[in-house]
């Protein structure tokens, strides 16, 4: 049905994973850097997809599924981090949480 | 506001429908609707991808992050993956963003001020990013060529039956400690939250 070539699909998913990127470069507050993070996994699955589709093979489908497994924990995980710094700092802010520095 | 948007998304479509006629090497009078398609989800994907970074108060990226996401889970059905489509929203748009905004809500957060870090770092990021998205550009257009999306798929392709198929026989193991991962992911994120260990 769809005759789009996969370049496209591929400059898009670079497009969207650059958005992330330089979200996670540019923002401070550490859960929209999380939001970032999320981004740039889904324009990692538009590929796997788009792939997926033009190689006619059901891997890169089933990748995008383990994909969002790891996504889901880490998103349980990190958000559960951020919950705990901020009851140590009161703070989501990424440059005052340094309790890590030496 | 609302009109420089307005403005921003009409010239982002031109921009992709200009895209997809030079890539594919298209004539217009072949421009089918499957294109037409793409560039609206496109630019409306790359809006919302931006509002996820640009805006100042966390709720309003974590729906345009929403957004985002129900966008590419249609752009999935279009690419012939329906299940993929279906955990994509019930999964990524329904529960983790719903886990997004309840930490927000929780934590109470407001605007940041300033949202985003120095202009010097700022402007170092821009260079990265746009050194990054030209070097993926490249490696993109240099191996493949123009080459048109086979126009059909096999019968059942991307339904359960068939991602079940793979999921159950040569990804087994891959399964199996997956669900391991959540277990301990489940564990690790009541510890972490909990205030005080019993």
């Amino acid at each position: 049905m769809t005759l789009v070539p996969i370049q496209l699909y591929l400059i898009l998913g670079a497009v969207l994973f650059t958005i992330g990127a330089v979200g996670v470069l540019v923002r401070r507050n550490v859960i929209v850097i999380f939001m970032s993070i999320e981004l740039m996994l889904n324009a990692v699955n538009l590929v796997f997809v788009a792939f997926a589709r033009q190689l006619q093979s059901m891997e890169g489908q089933v990748t995008v599924f383990f994909v969002m497994t790891v996504a889901a924990a880490e998103a349980a995980v990190g958000l559960a981090i951020i919950i705990a710094a901020f009851r140590n700092r009161e703070t989501v802010n990424a440059d005052e949480l340094n309790f890590l520095r030496w | 506001m609302i009109v420089l948007g307005l403005g921003l998304l009409v010239m982002l479509m031109i921009l992709s429908l200009a895209g997809v006629v030079v890539v594919g090497g298209i004539d217009l009078a072949g421009l089918n609707l499957g294109h037409v398609v793409f560039a609206l989800q496109a630019s409306l994907m790359i809006l919302s991808a931006l509002g996820v970074i640009v805006n100042r108060s966390p709720i309003r990226s974590a729906l345009s992050l929403v957004v985002t996401l129900f966008l590419l889970a249609v752009m999935f059905v279009s690419l012939d993956a329906h299940l993929v489509a279906m955990l994509q929203v019930i999964v990524y748009a329904g529960a983790i963003m719903v886990l997004f905004l309840f930490v927000i809500m929780l934590l109470n957060l407001h605007e940041d001020r300033p949202a985003m870090v120095r202009p010097g770092v700022r402007g170092f990021a821009g260079f990265v990013g746009t050194l990054f998205f030209l070097g993926a550009v490249h490696f993109v257009m240099h191996p493949l060529g123009a080459a048109p999306g086979a126009a059909t798929v096999p019968a059942g392709f991307g339904t359960i039956e068939q991602l079940a198929e793979q999921l159950f026989t040569r990804s087994l193991l891959a399964f199996e400690v997956t669900s391991i991962l959540l277990l301990v992911a489940i564990v690790g994120a009541v510890v972490l939250a909990k205030r005080k260990l019993a």
